[in-house]
């Protein structure tokens, strides 16, 4: 059943629920965390509709810097930025920015430790139309890896809003992984959020049976994880759902929590299996509580063109191959 | 404002102080880059000795200006000449590239105070500059009175990176006077030299077409080069770029100009060598090619 200490929205799983995008809750948290502190600026590479910098472009123009088609030298400026006493978040497609920049990310903003702030758009194959070229699927993974760097993935446009406003309160390095596409806004703004804690979406009711499986995600995949559970538990199988906005660092006591309680784990994220979300999950338990897992994502592949709901049913991301997954995991 | 002559000798001496210290510390190392610190020693004391607002005592002080080496590999003369402007003590010079040292193989702000940045990857610290020269010039409430002037040190074989391109577009865009690059134009890099590597010329020209003000000067002639950086700072509407020729090697007559000695070190006999040559100029360096 729902946690009700994670203060989701009223109608959950109703085909009403409000949608909008994490880049929403980007274009609208960075304005909020440039009001509260003057040392915000915002820099973007020729995407300022399309990444929503354009919202802060029109709250404080003076705060915000057009750095052109030129991700590398925005990750440099950025450091020398804070460098100089500011707090810069830069705003692209995560192919670009940290796709293109990564080496200038890794010694100009990590190995220096500087508070910049990479907000990477329409990551995930649900950019659609646009194809394989624009559909970043590995950025988790390289961002993951590098010393001191944050890494968030919020669920909805309620969550990144959170998220960034967090993030400008944050010393150090962050980056934040944002979507295109519309996704159910099912957090509100009760709903805790603190960077390195996840959060219990779902959860067999008290006195019951343990959950079969512990069902741990990242992003607005967790919307849909959130459905399958609901799906499941109607069918008699009871799961757990834990909801992890912060991949990096990853919060170690509540995921071996879910897997002592549940035994067997399934990981959800829109990524590349290999070194994302679900290696972070598998590395972690691997060393400190070995269960079953298996992990769900993109397997090895490049994405390409097509609607979102498309494209996450064709490589398994839908709420049905979820529950498939779990079914065919419990009768193991 | 020209130097006197009183000055320039001073500074004529301390440059060869710190070849000195250069040519000990790489021999110690056993690693490292001897031909560009070498030509840059000139540059590095006329800015740590003259140039520059700077607390050797302070490195935070927060009106200084602020010195960025892009080509992290030339550090060991960056760190020589901290270590004789007082920074941290010169014998601290023959840790370079040590277990534990502050003096990493290339500068690393977070180990040594007084690095502005983290550096050594090409093609970087150009857009650094520019970011803190666009904060200090656009970004800072009307009441400050801070007005640093921020300094960029460049090779000549990091104009074939293309972000460095990126960084001079941008700097150009924003007029961002307050900014001056001094690219070391010895015209060698790893492979050999760069006008075989990858043509380059006319560098003038395409700074000029990224609108930038450009100054071209003797890299080893200390009064020139002041005179240079005096120039740049009466320039308001652009950005100035002072292409600074420099002989690799600088200093030491049996490997001026040879590419071969870019990334290594002398050997203890080298360096006994260099240091016998280095001596017999007499503090003379900037005089022969002015």
């Amino acid at each position: 059943m729902l946690n009700e200490n994670a203060k989701l929205t009223e109608n959950v799983f109703s085909t009403e629920i409000k949608t909008a995008s994490t880049r929403d809750g980007f274009g609208h948290g960075v304005i909020e965390a440039g009001k509260a502190d003057s040392r915000v600026v915002v820099l973007c590479a020729d995407l300022a509709e399309s990444t929503r910098a354009e919202l802060f472009q029109k709250e404080f123009p003076e705060r915000f810097i057009e750095m052109g088609v030129a991700e590398q030298n925005m990750a440099g400026v950025a450091s020398g930025m804070a460098g100089a006493g500011k707090i810069p978040f830069i705003a692209s497609y995560a192919v670009f920015s940290p796709g293109r920049n990564y080496e200038h990310i890794r010694t100009t903003i990590a190995l220096n430790n500087v508070p910049v702030k990479i907000c990477g758009m329409h990551a995930g194959v649900s950019v659609g139309p646009d194809g394989a070229t624009h559909q970043m699927l590995e950025d988790i993974g390289m961002m993951r890896m590098l010393p001191g760097m944050t890494v968030i993935v919020p669920a909805d446009s309620e969550e990144a809003w959170k998220a960034v406003v967090a993030s400008a309160q944050t010393d150090g390095p962050v980056y934040l992984r944002f979507g295109r596409a519309n996704t159910p806004v099912f957090t509100t703004s009760e709903t805790p959020f603190q960077i390195g804690k996840a959060l219990m979406l779902w959860d067999p009711p008290a006195g019951g049976d343990a959950p079969k499986v512990a069902i741990i995600s990242t992003g607005s995949l967790s919307y849909t994880a959130l459905e399958a559970a609901n799906v499941l538990a109607g069918d008699g199988i009871e799961t757990l759902v834990l909801h992890c906005p912060t991949v990096k660092p990853l919060d170690r006591d509540a995921v071996l929590a879910a897997a002592r309680r549940a035994g067997r784990v399934i990981t959800i994220e829109e990524h590349q299996t290999a070194g994302g979300f679900g290696s972070a999950v598998a590395e972690f338990l691997s060393e400190n509580h070995p269960v079953p897992i298996r992990r769900l994502g993109i397997q090895d592949r490049f994405g390409q063109s097509g609607s979102p709901e498309e494209l996450l049913k064709h490589y398994g991301l839908d709420a049905l191959h979820i529950e498939d997954a779990v079914r065919e995991f419990v009768r193991v | 404002m020209m130097i006197t002559e009183e000055q320039k000798i001073a500074l004529d001496t301390q440059a060869e102080k710190i070849r000195e210290t250069l040519i000990n510390m790489l021999v110690s190392a056993g690693s490292g880059h001897t031909a560009g610190p070498l030509g840059m020693a000139d540059i590095f004391t006329a800015f740590y000795f003259h140039i520059l607002a700077h607390k050797p005592g302070n490195p935070q002080w927060e009106e200084r200006d602020r010195l960025i080496l892009s080509n992290g590999h030339i550090c060991p003369v960056l760190y020589a000449t901290m270590a004789h402007a007082g920074y941290f003590p010169i014998e601290e010079c023959l840790t370079l590239r040590k277990f534990g040292s502050r003096l990493q193989g290339h500068p690393e702000r977070l180990k040594l105070p007084g690095l502005e940045t983290t550096s050594g990857p090409l093609g970087e610290g150009l857009s650094q500059a520019s970011g803190m020269a666009y904060a200090f010039k656009n970004l800072q409430p009307a009441s400050s009175k801070l007005k640093p002037r921020i300094y960029c040190l460049m090779s000549d074989g990091e104009q074939e990176e293309g972000s460095t391109w990126e960084a001079a577009m941008f700097a150009g865009k924003y007029k961002l006077s307050n900014l001056t690059a001094v690219m070391d134009r010895n015209n060698i890099q790893i492979d050999g030299m760069t006008e075989d590597v990858m043509p380059l010329e006319p560098l003038a020209d395409k700074y000029r077409a990224f609108n930038w003000h450009v100054l071209e000067v003797n890299g080893n002639d200390i009064p020139a080069f002041i005179a240079a950086v005096d120039e740049a700072k009466a320039i308001y509407e652009k950005p100035t770029i002072i292409i600074a020729h420099t002989i690799p090697g600088k200093g030491v007559p049996e490997i001026e100009f040879d590419y071969r000695w870019h990334g290594k070190p002398p050997t203890k006999e080298e360096g006994k060598r260099f240091l016998k040559e280095l001596r017999t100029l007499g503090g003379k360096i900037s005089h022969d090619y002015a």
